[in-house]
């Protein structure tokens, strides 16, 4: 309880200290707003802007929430397909490995002229950078199995489907939990870079909108709020992560 | 000879008779790697009646563990057989349960969750099975603890629940690989006698494979002894004293004198 304490507030100290510092020096070198505006004015314009970037931030999470189901789905069905058959292991795996050489930058422009300017392209740009560390750590997960344990199922006459459930499936959870955290905190990436390409609205939308009219301070408020996401998102799956995989957390508390 | 004490310890060079339930008759097996041939196993034969809990001992590494991957159906023997109440069969699966030195709990089921592995794939519904463990807990020692993760338990802890599910799989025969040898000397002597009370309450075959002659000494009906690589059946003793039994009992003590004896060979430091 004590550490988890510390643990809490170390980092929140820090971040006041950073804010302090911040909120000084524009005062102290005079920066002007347009430029760098100190932490006080981000929020009170976030505050004061609170219905324009909650509106935004509503269509970007929609994106993330979306792009994210799509890659688990895909990325979950690939990832068993991968593992029960090694001719799609080797034609699948070595693509998909190759793949995530090709900056999503690079193809944001298409996604957006096949899928148009709408949410479309941007939840397919979220579930391209979602999608790979998902497939990657599952099929390491359902790899996983301990052989003495498999043997000792196959001298209970477990069928396969029982060897899958009771064994691999629990036994990739904390991998396809890794990837996931992964995923998460790359997914607002992919939103954002959509939504600069081209998009109507949502946070990346907002923030090249309010830079063109040196409202900066539009622009670090929908940072914040883009931040705010992401750690809500990851918050959540590490509270999925207890409820779904509550023997590894025991392990840790050990 | 030690043997003075005749009666109540004679030793068997034979099998048994027609009684036996498992009858293991010249049982070989080879492993190749390239052009190599690594003779594992020379001509096992053994037997075990019903309700009887039989020892075998022998050095690390001897190939106890593949006899039992045989027997077991793990592994397909190279020649001999094994008979089932007298009936050829290839191996006893279905008939058995195996338990390790490595307790193989999966770490996201809880004691009871564990314990019901083996009913549970032989399609029992899930909760008349847990129903059952849980009656069983405090005969294993285990009341209190029937929702905690394996990671929450001790060795020794661990081992009971490895062996609940063992018995708990119903079978007649149970095959224990060193199951206790990962455990110290005290929570070893414990098990023992865990493993002592469980056999009594349900009265399975047991084989139960070990490097400790005191414990084959503490527990077996009959003790067969096996040389080192390739593994063969040196020599067997029947060991007809009262449990519980003392390990410092002059009975005892003569029967551990025979037995280190017919070990000797196999113990001996070998030549550079």
């Amino acid at each position: 309880m004590k550490t988890r304490f510390v643990n809490t507030a170390l980092p929140v100290a820090l971040l006041g200290i950073l804010g302090l510092s911040w909120e000084a020096s524009v005062h102290f070198f005079k920066i002007p707003s347009y430029i760098l505006p100190g932490p006080w004015k981000i929020v009170r314009v976030m505050w004061q802007r609170m219905d324009l970037l909650a509106a935004h931030a509503v269509v970007t999470l929609t994106e993330i929430g979306l792009g994210f189901w799509l890659a688990l789905v895909v990325g979950l069905t690939l990832a068993v397909l991968i593992h029960s058959s090694r001719i799609i292991e080797r034609s699948f795996l070595p693509l998909i490995i190759s793949s995530q050489t090709i900056p999503v930058f690079a193809i944001a422009p298409l996604l957006i002229l096949w899928f148009g300017y709408g949410i479309g392209s941007k939840v397919v740009m979220t579930a391209i950078i979602v999608f790979f560390p998902i497939v990657i750590n599952t099929v390491e997960g359902l790899k996983a199995a301990d052989p003495d344990t498999l043997a000792l199922l196959k001298i209970l006459e477990a069928s396969p489907g029982q060897v899958f459930f009771k064994v691999r499936v629990p036994q990739s959870l904390p991998f396809v939990f890794s990837g996931i955290k992964i995923g998460v905190a790359v997914s607002v990436i992919g939103a954002v870079i959509g939504e600069w390409v081209g998009a109507r609205e949502g946070l990346g939308y907002l923030m090249i909108h309010a830079n063109a009219q040196l409202q900066v301070e539009l622009v670090f408020a929908s940072i914040f709020w883009l931040s705010i996401l992401g750690m809500g998102l990851y918050g959540l799956v590490v509270v999925l992560e207890r409820l779904l995989v509550p023997w590894r957390h025991g392990e840790s508390n050990k | 000879m030690p043997f003075s004490h005749a009666g109540k310890a004679v030793f068997y060079m034979k099998n048994h008779g027609s009684d036996s339930l498992i009858q293991v008759e010249d049982l070989s097996k080879a492993f190749s790697r390239g052009s190599d041939t690594l003779q594992v196993l020379q001509q096992i034969s053994l037997s075990a009646g019903p309700g009887e809990l039989i020892a075998i001992i022998g050095p690390s590494g001897c190939g106890k563990s593949t006899f039992f991957n045989i027997l077991a159906g793990l592994l397909s023997s190279d020649s001999g057989s094994i008979s089932l109440n007298g009936k050829k069969v290839p191996h006893l699966r279905g008939r058995m349960a195996y338990m390790q030195q490595k307790d193989l709990l999966l770490p996201w089921r809880n004691t009871l969750d564990n314990a019901i592995l083996g009913m549970e794939i032989q399609g029992e519904h899930k909760r008349l099975a847990r129903e059952q463990a849980r009656d069983l807990l405090i005969t294993f020692g285990l009341e209190g603890f029937g929702d905690r993760y394996p990671q929450e338990l001790s060795g020794g802890m661990r081992q009971r629940v490895a062996l609940m599910r063992t018995i708990l799989c119903k079978k007649d025969i149970l095959l224990l690989d060193e199951p206790f040898g990962a455990l110290d000397a005290i929570t070893r002597s414990i098990m023992q006698k865990w493993l002592l009370k469980v056999w009594g309450q349900f009265e399975p075959s047991i084989l139960l494979v070990t490097h400790d002659v005191d414990e084959a000494l503490l527990l077996a009906d009959r003790i067969y002894v096996m040389t080192s690589r390739p593994a063969s059946i040196k020599g067997s003793l029947q060991v007809e004293l009262e449990r519980p039994r003392k390990i410092t009992k002059p009975d005892m003590v003569n029967c551990k004198e025979y037995l280190l004896e017919l070990l000797e060979d196999e113990l001996a430091v070998p030549e550079p």
